[in-house]
């Protein structure tokens, strides 16, 4: 089968059904090197489902995806070292309670890419670092804000050196006043060539960052192209709709 | 009236004599508690873990095991293993039988509290610790479990010194623990004296216990 060898991220043909709930129905999508691919679409349209195939936190059914040219789907693929390189970003934080900052975003670089204590928190205060946070780094989750929840969250991703990061909503749960927090960190990554995926309802963050927006509707790609064209004069009325109903 | 009552329950010369078996038993007692808390903990919580993997046919046998030894008196269980498991063959000594099946029945209730600490976790807890890369045993073991103790250790905590208590069913089956001593004594003596004297000594045993319980309990109230 012939694919994108430049690609970091290329889903084909994906398809995924609940019981008899058919979420995706055939969804294409190409992610190359330093691209930021932004994706809008009403809610239960698929969009965060789409994100957890792409690390398998859900089986597809069918299609395939790779990720630099590697099939993640395949069936001796070792799905935690895949998960390594794919960072994962979820509306609700999740960070782990029980650890400090240090502790959430030293975990899986001790556990699972292997490093030595020292190496793995001198690679997590990078990291903390670099979402602002270093000062935090002996903070619980419960002693941190909204925002800096999510930062951490955000360093606990790139600490692994992540070839593409997914961002499910990631500013939905929180404060108007600290999404700027976590949009300003998501720029910086993207400054510094961070292929990222970003499910949001952030439409100015996606007319100044994105490189191509895509709409999903009722489980398929409905329309893409770049912000412009897409916010200010889409194919489809539906997606007039949408962006007005969201930007209001 | 009160010298009476004085001379039925505080004896000390009955105390004084049958003191040495009191404090035989004492420590008896202390060894067939720490060996049920041990054994029992231990065993639920593998339970758990085991029952995490969400295997059909396994999770079944554990839940029907369970709800067995929920059921069943911790006594009734005793009396099976010593007195009816000799008529098929399998012989044990009373202090065994009473160490396993109040073992076990621990086990029972800690797994339920284990396993209703694990599902009080979050999904997100594992989607996170997943999507890092961590396995399903790394993710229980780091993520889940440290949680999931935290909110098990005060309902754990009173299941525990219930069950420990039972220590005292032994005396049906002649283990020396505190009430047979206290028992004995008193059979031989014709006075309760003993009988005080072994009440003390759970006292000195227990009371701590259940302080120390509610210190747990306070210490580890869920804060998040
Ligand atoms: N684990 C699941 N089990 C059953 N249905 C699900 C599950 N996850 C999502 N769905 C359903 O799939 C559809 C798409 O969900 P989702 O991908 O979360 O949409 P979006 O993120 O675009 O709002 C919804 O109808 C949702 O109810
Ligand atoms: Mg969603």
């Amino acid at each position: 089968m012939s694919h994108d060898q430049a690609a970091i991220l290329e889903v084909r043909g994906l398809h995924k059904s609940f019981g008899s709930l058919e979420v995706l129905k055939g969804v294409d999508l190409v992610v190359r090197p330093r691209e930021l691919v932004f994706v809008i679409g009403p809610s239960g349209s698929g969009k965060s489902t789409l994100l957890r195939c792409c690390n398998r936190l859900e089986e597809p059914n069918a299609g395939s995806i790779r990720i630099e040219g590697v099939d993640i789907l395949a069936p001796r693929v070792d799905i935690n070292a895949v998960r390594q390189r794919i960072g994962m970003v979820f509306q609700s934080f999740n960070l782990y309670p029980h650890l400090n900052a240090l502790g959430n975003v030293t975990l899986a670089l001790r556990k699972v890419a292997g490093k030595p204590r020292e190496q793995a928190e001198a690679a997590a205060m990078q990291a903390l670092a670099r979402v602002g946070l270093a000062e935090k780094a002996k903070s619980y989750p419960n002693e941190l804000s909204g925002g800096q929840q999510q930062r951490v969250a955000i360093a606990r991703a790139i600490a692994l050196e992540p070839v593409v990061m997914l961002f499910d909503e990631p500013t939905s749960a929180l404060d108007p006043e600290l999404v700027g927090s976590v949009l300003a960190v998501m720029r910086e990554l993207r400054e510094s060539g961070m292929t990222m995926v970003v499910v949001s309802h952030e439409m100015r963050f996606a007319r100044s960052a994105a490189d191509r927006v895509i709409f999903m509707d009722h489980g398929r790609i409905l329309e893409e192209g770049p912000p412009a064209q897409l916010f200010n004069a889409p194919d489809h009325p539906r997606i007039r709709e949408f962006i007005a109903s969201i930007e209001h | 009236m009160f010298e009476r009552l004085a001379d039925t329950f505080f004896n000390w010369q009955i105390m004084g004599q049958y003191f040495p078996k009191i404090v035989e038993g004492f420590f008896l007692t202390i060894e067939l508690a720490l060996a049920v808390v041990v054994a029992g903990i231990a065993t639920g919580l593998l339970l758990a873990i085991v029952r995490a993997f969400r295997i059909g046919v396994v999770n079944f046998l554990i839940v029907a095991a369970v709800d067995v030894l929920r059921a069943l008196p911790p006594l009734v269980i005793i009396i099976m293993f010593y007195f009816a498991l000799p008529t098929v063959g399998v012989r044990m000594s009373a202090f065994v039988a009473t160490w396993l099946a109040l073992a076990l029945v621990l086990a029972a209730f800690a797994e339920e509290i284990f396993w209703a600490g694990i599902l009080a976790v979050p999904r997100g807890q594992w989607e996170a610790a997943r999507s890092t890369g961590l396995s399903f045993l790394q993710t229980l073991r780091f993520v889940v479990l440290p949680q999931a103790v935290r909110i098990t250790i005060p309902p754990l905590t009173n299941r525990t010194i219930a069950i420990t208590k039972g220590t005292a069913l032994g005396a049906v089956v002649a283990v020396g623990e505190i009430l047979y001593q206290a028992q004995s004594a008193y059979s031989f003596s014709y006075n309760p004296s003993p009988l005080t004297l072994g009440a003390i000594a759970y006292l000195v045993l227990f009371l701590p216990v259940v302080y120390l319980g509610r210190w747990v309990e306070t210490r580890f109230a869920w804060k998040r």
